[in-house]
């Protein structure tokens, strides 16, 4: 047996969850089977998951990988070193390690998982940090070293790194059910679905089409940022709500300035009609507290009234710039920003009302056969399966 | 409203571009040399090479010069192939300004041009150089006189578009050369630049004769491939290309020759499908006529569609704000829903609307802009497609729904 690269991901919290531990880790095997490249292999061990990638693939795909895997807190490049093994293997490690960092200072962080090993960890720190600067003339730093490499000596094997890289946090995919996202196109509702989806959801996805209205490209960009979800969540359920009908009969009905309101609760109808058929347990939107008309606290309340389901909203209290910013780093902010109208530039009434009452958008729904548009909407609905490659066909074996 | 035709029932976008004629399609496909018949006849080879399949390469290469330049009447001597229109006002535009830049730093042009001859005047500006917007009218032409007016004893070019991509207007370009040569002389005064990509094999052109210094062409306008177009360049008349170095084209525009791009070019030239101008506008005036009857209040926007003199036969922009209010875009969507296909006359995102400059520069009103559509026809629009337009375009957009109320 000799050296070998590997992966240690780290997945904290689920070592908390008792009696369901082993589903939670193998909705996380799983997960990081289908996100690592192919041929490599993954295994559990104690509380960390170890990741093998196959001969040539650069270890940044591997790391990039993982960090797309929800559950895991923080991603290792490694070297096992399989036992039993001297301790001058371990230190030969190290010091090329350390040259091959271009660091100027050092520390050694070691721990012995396998207490029946000669050196305990401060004996191990010296041992191990007197060799590397005695090998290399590196500085030891015990504060604030360029390069901290951690070793783990374990039964089966030394374990070294020089990284620790951010996972994303969160709990495995699937591990919490599935949900719904309202999907416009634009910045905030694929960072919604990220967040949500982070914490253990399967993803499905609503984006309501209002051909001539808007088009075809509008419709292509929720495919995109769909795709670029799946990156973390895997495959996304996408129905493509078909909206135009509704959207002429509310503009014909509805005095004008409940119009965004009324649209709003239709989508969160038909929604949850797609909800019943994906078994999804609840509905997620980007909404953010104060952010446009329809987002104040009334007009929330007015909307949300007509969903059974739980409504999520991850963002109700984030800031446009934390959005963005979060946008960017998941990938989905390109995407978002791409020059395609919604409907809502062409719809959006001149003088919204941003204090409605509920009773006030009910009335504005009489004379709307509410029940009608939402089952014709339904029924002229579309569904496509998102995956990282694009639309698949559907449904593979049925849903 | 009616479902989504997948197929196209009438594309009426042929000033965006064509679909390949299927003379220059086959003439590509022999010197692509993917097949094994074309690979042993050798046409692949490089037009440079001096074996006997290199130089049966460049002998379809200047068979496509010809071409072109039988259709811009000049010799064949005198057309520069490049990678497009584009590359082709670039070369002309800048290429006369830096070879003239001793004599002076003004240039002549109009608002209403094409975005890449404004790109090129924009990279000139930014060098120091002034320019004068000559006004166009209403219908969007400009007078020769006004144009005579604008030159002064520092300019180095004139330049103008022979048809307008947006609107079709035509700009007296043969007597703008006879007045600039009447004013000073043959060879003498401001070079003359003509970008002809939408009036190319669709209005009357004899660039070498009327005295324009150079014109600029694309081949996907005409059923030709895309990637491929040519600068015509009067012999004689120094040019700095922007891109030096490199012995082919007369050294004016380095790399290998896209052969087959330009053997297609030619090909769909000398194809007996290329229509003439006289073919294409009682088409268009049958459209018009169509759509104006079943929608009243469509108005025309730029010149007079029949006057021949005025307005190229395969270009028509239209405005539908006194039908509806609703922007290009959801026009242009709904008749996309009925098969047509055309074009919005602004380039129009959610955020960040911009009216086209060019029916700004008409003075048309903003609503009125933003309710435009272009049609334009090409080598494959027929009777049937007119018919098309025709029958279903009125109802998708008398189907869209009635914001009147609102605004």
């Amino acid at each position: 047996m000799t050296n070998e690269a590997l992966l240690i991901g780290h997945y904290a919290e689920i070592a908390l969850k008792g009696g369901n531990r082993h589903l939670f880790e193998r909705a996380l095997l799983r997960a990081a089977r289908a996100r690592l490249p192919a041929g490599s292999t993954v295994d559990l061990q104690g509380s960390r998951l170890l990741a093998r990638l196959p001969a040539g693939v650069a270890v940044e795909a591997g790391v990039s990988a993982l960090q797309r895997c929800f559950g895991i807190v923080s991603v290792r490049p490694a070297r096992r070193l399989p036992r039993p093994a001297e301790l001058q293997v371990l230190t030969d490690e190290a010091v090329l390690m350390a040259r091959a960092s271009g660091a100027k200072s050092f520390k050694i962080n070691a721990r012995r998982a396998d207490k029946r090993f000669a050196l305990n960890s401060p004996a191990l720190n010296r041992e191990v940090g007197g060799a590397v600067s005695a090998a290399t003339g590196l500085q030891v730093d015990l504060h604030h070293p360029d390069l901290e490499i951690g070793l783990d000596v374990r039964e089966d094997a030394f374990y070294l790194w020089g990284a620790t890289l951010p996972g994303p946090g969160g709990l495995p995919t699937g591990t919490a059910g599935r949900a719904l996202v309202l999907m416009s196109g634009g910045i905030d509702s694929p960072v919604a679905a990220y967040l949500a989806a982070k914490r253990g959801l399967l993803l499905s996805a609503a984006y309501f089409h209002t051909f001539p209205y808007t088009g075809e490209g509008t419709r292509q960009k929720v495919i995109d940022l769909c795709r670029a979800l799946a990156a973390y969540t895997g495959d996304v359920r996408l129905w493509v709500g078909h909206f135009t009908d509704v959207q002429v009969a509310i503009q014909e009905r509805v005095p004008e300035p409940l119009r965004t309101l009324v649209v709003r609760r239709m989508m969160l109808r038909i929604a949850e009609e797609f909800c019943r058929r994906e078994r999804a347990g609840a509905l997620v939107t980007g909404d953010s507290l104060g952010q446009v008309a329809s987002q104040t606290l009334e007009a929330l309340t007015a909307v949300g009234e007509v969903a059974a389901l739980p409504l999520l909203r991850p963002l109700i209290a984030a800031d446009k710039t934390e959005i963005v910013a979060l946008a960017r780093q998941i990938g989905t902010y390109e995407v978002s920003v791409r020059p395609f109208d919604d409907c809502c530039t062409v719809f959006a009434p001149k003088h919204p009302r941003t204090r409605p009452t509920r009773a006030e958008v009910r009335d504005a729904e009489r004379d709307l056969e509410v029940d009608a548009l939402v089952a014709a909407a339904v029924a002229r609905s579309e569904r496509l399966r998102v995956t990282v490659a694009g639309v698949a066909a559907y449904p593979p074996g049925g849903a | 409203m009616a479902a989504t035709h997948d197929a196209l029932g009438a594309y009426l976008d042929n000033a965006a571009t064509t679909p390949v004629l299927p003379e220059a399609a086959a003439a590509m496909a022999a010197v692509l040399g993917a097949d094994p018949a074309s690979r042993r006849a050798g046409l692949f080879a490089n037009p440079s090479a001096v074996h006997r399949w290199g130089l049966a390469a460049a002998e379809r290469v200047a068979e496509a010069r010809r071409a072109v330049a039988a259709v811009l009447g000049t010799t064949a001597a005198e057309v520069v192939f490049t990678s497009g229109g584009t590359e082709a006002n670039h070369l002309g535009i800048l290429g006369h300004c830096r070879a003239g830049v001793r004599r002076g730093r003004h240039l002549v042009t109009t608002a209403t041009e094409h975005r890449s001859v404004l790109s090129a005047v924009a990279v000139l500006a930014a060098e120091g150089w002034q320019v004068t917007y000559v006004p166009v009218g209403r219908d969007g032409r400009v007078r020769p006189e006004d144009v005579l007016a604008a030159v002064r004893p520092d300019t180095i070019l004139v330049t103008l578009a022979h048809v307008n991509n947006e609107i079709g207007a035509m700009q007296p370009v043969r007597r703008i050369a006879d007045a600039l040569r009447h004013a000073f002389g043959r060879g003498e005064g401001p070079r003359f630049h003509v970008d002809a990509v939408q009036a190319l094999g669709k209005v009357d052109a004899d660039y070498g004769a009327w005295g324009v210094d150079s014109a600029s062409v694309s081949a996907h306008k005409v059923g030709g491939p895309k990637g491929v177009g040519a600068l015509y360049l009067r012999r004689g008349t120094r040019l700095l290309p922007p891109v030096p170095g490199g012995e082919q084209e007369g050294g004016l525009r380095p790399g290998t020759e896209n052969v087959p791009g330009i053997v297609g070019f030619g090909a769909a030239l000398a194809s007996r499908a290329q229509p003439a101008g006289a073919l294409l506008r009682p088409l268009k005036l049958r459209l018009l006529a169509g759509l104006i009857q079943a929608l009243p209040g469509v108005e025309v926007n730029g010149p007079d569609p029949a006057d021949a003199e005025a307005a190229a036969p395969h270009i028509v922009n239209l405005s539908f704000a006194a039908v509806t209010p609703l922007p290009a875009e959801v026009l242009l969507h709904a008749l996309e829903g009925v098969g047509i296909a055309c074009s919005a006359g602004s380039a129009c995102s959610a955020r960040r609307p911009e009216p086209s400059h060019v029916l700004a520069a008409l003075g048309l009103p903003d609503a009125r802009v933003r309710g435009s559509l272009r049609f334009s026809l090409g080598p494959c629009t027929g009777p049937a497609a007119i018919d098309w337009a025709v029958r279903h375009a009125p109802t998708a957009i008398a189907s869209l729904v009635r914001l009147e109320g609102r605004r």
